[in-house]
């Protein structure tokens, strides 16, 4: 409560952008162009670090350099279910081996070499993910302090298992975390934050935020060629709020792979709001959803910087969903068949591998880009112990029949695990819809049709001949 | 008297928006309570009970005020219960890799 004008929910967010510019130490205004266009090329240069730069600062803090390993019985498990000469082998990428268990610690080294090279006394990120212990594991070996606000409880005070475990790995980092209960206005606490220690914004969406998974895709690059001798058919990517798909199609592009698809992947959540104190319990996923991947693709701008870096829609190939129960599914296969126990949401990819896989040639190359830390609360086990608690149904059977938030079905076989594709066309004709929103009434210029087209991933023609068209 | 003693490790809770101060646009569900907040830190207080107000010096520094709601709070997570529709998982597909596996090379 509030009593200070000054503190309100409105004061606050006016004063947004004057705070924003003081915690990250970017002036986003030097690359806005005309319209709606700005120069993300120049934002990424400009802001970002080079490849070689963002190695060296990853190596002051153990940082990358994770282990590919080839997924022996998971590819001959996929081929049960293949035509003949269908199955390609699949290879992950062990990023559970960073500092705090994800490739999230890659997006907080360079925020927090950011932070400690200008002088800020410590860092703050709101995310209720594994991003915070990243963050929080990142400024500890800076010697920084570190605050991580969460989206925790619902009004009946409970919470999920995953993230009151993301919490206590904070705190074992000697991050102070401001827990909080649903809504979007966590944003407005983290302002007040920013505005009160005057910490640096450590945003998933700035350049450095983006740049530092860059090496995620060269390392994965130069340890398949060196595997197999090529490049990678298809990478799959765990896709929320862009950044993963954005920073690791990056880093392929600079490690040379020119033909190497990018598939993204989401845990399908249609149907329940991301702002529903009802709905915030009755979905096991905390990330790698639809919640976060639809949006963020149709308007990345929705970040909590005033230009975000991670735009999927540039490179994504593909982009799929898989169900709840497929991702505990194959959780339990790695576990069981290569010996590997991780967390779940960190396997939304690999789920998704298992049907890509199937129709892929033989001789082909998969890799499912990360793993994550697994542990109490973090776990197949607890996160459907509490979802029954919620009233959520768990059985076997189809999964194509669950319903988020209603059921969590568990396949019966490997041959169940199917993707849902959702066609890039229409996110793009909703980011145009946004985009036309914005311009009001004004034409295209040439430049932002330029710049659409970059961002969409298509050519200037399809921009004109979809652009103010009132599709969805 | 006092549960809570100076330099303990406690919890506070606040009330950080009312309904009526929170965000437009939110589902009714949310809308209709309000947005709250804990944190832990060091008890300032010499002594202090449950549902008292007290500050508290949190590890980066900050004082905070608000309602005291637990002393050393626990971390309460651990692994559930097994769950019967993951139990027969790893015999399903070990099986299946027998029988077929065989024929994959």
């Amino acid at each position: 409560m509030n009593n200070n004008p000054a503190l309100s929910y409105q004061d606050v967010m006016a004063r947004k952008n004057r705070i924003m510019k003081q915690a990250v130490g970017i002036d986003y205004d030097q690359f806005e162009q005309e319209g709606i266009a700005f120069d993300y090329e120049a934002m990424m240069k400009k802001a970002g670090y080079s490849l070689e730069e963002v190695r060296a600062i990853q190596e002051e803090t153990n940082v990358g350099k994770t282990p590919l390993l080839e997924l022996h019985n998971l590819t001959r498990l996929v081929r049960c279910h293949a035509e003949p000469g269908k199955g390609a082998r699949i290879f992950i990428k062990d990023e559970a081996c960073n500092p705090s268990g994800s490739f999230k610690a890659r997006r907080a080294s360079l925020s927090c070499y950011q932070a400690q090279k200008h002088g800020y006394k410590g860092v703050i990120s709101a995310t209720s993910g594994n991003y915070g212990a990243a963050v929080a594991s990142q400024s500890a070996m800076r010697g920084l302090n570190c605050i991580v606000v969460q989206e925790l409880f619902d009004s009946q005070d409970l919470s999920q298992p995953e993230i009151m475990e993301k919490g206590r790995a904070c705190e074992a980092y000697g991050a102070e975390v401001v827990q909080l209960s649903v809504g979007p206005e966590l944003f407005y606490k983290f302002l007040i934050l920013l505005e009160e220690t005057g910490y640096f914004n450590a945003s998933l969406y700035t350049p450095f935020g983006i740049a530092g998974i860059e090496t995620l895709g060269s390392e994965l690059a130069d340890q398949v060629r060196r595997e197999v001798g090529k490049d990678p058919t298809a990478v799959l990517i765990t896709h929320a709020g862009g950044g993963n798909v954005t920073g690791t199609a990056r880093g392929l592009k600079k490690g040379g792979c020119d033909h190497t698809e990018v598939v993204g992947i989401s845990v399908d959540l249609s149907g329940l709001h991301m702002a529903s104190d009802r709905d915030f319990n009755r979905k096991s996923f905390t990330t790698g959803h639809t919640g976060f991947g639809v949006p963020f693709a149709t308007w990345p701008d929705r970040a909590d910087v005033p230009r975000n870096a991670a735009r999927p829609l540039r490179y994504l190939d593909r982009y799929y969903t898989v169900t709840q129960g497929e991702v505990f599914y194959v959780t339990e296969l790695l576990a069981q068949l290569e010996g590997l126990e991780r967390g779940p949401a960190g396997n939304t990819s690999l789920a998704g591998a298992f049907a890509v896989a199937r129709e892929m040639d033989r001789e082909d190359v998969l890799v499912v880009q990360e793993t994550e830390y697994t542990g109490a609360g973090k776990h197949p086990s607890p996160q459907l112990t509490f979802a029954g608690k919620m009233g959520i149904t768990i059985k076997r059977g189809n999964p194509e029949d669950s319903v988020p938030g209603q059921s969590i079905i568990i396949p019966e076989s490997p041959g169940q695990i199917k993707v849902k594709k959702v066609d890039l066309d229409n996110l793009k004709k909703s980011y145009l819809k946004k985009a036309a929103q914005e311009k009001g009434k004004e034409k295209l210029s040439p430049l932002e049709i330029e710049y659409l087209a970059a961002e969409l991933k298509t050519s200037t023609g399809w921009i004109e001949d979809h652009y103010g068209k009132g599709e969805n | 008297m006092g549960e809570a003693k100076k330099d303990d490790w406690v919890q506070i809770f606040n009330v950080v928006l009312n309904p009526e101060e929170r965000a437009p646009g939110l589902p009714p569900e949310t809308a209709g309570v309000p947005l709250t907040m804990k944190v832990k830190g060091f008890l300032i207080d010499q002594a202090a009970d449950i549902g008292d107000q007290v500050s508290i010096q949190t590890v980066t520094g900050r004082l905070v005020e608000g309602k005291l709601i637990a002393i050393t709070p626990a971390y309460e997570i651990d692994y559930g219960r097994p769950q019967p529709e993951l139990l027969k998982i790893g015999l399903e597909v070990r099986k299946l890799l027998r029988e077929e596996g065989e024929n994959i090379e």
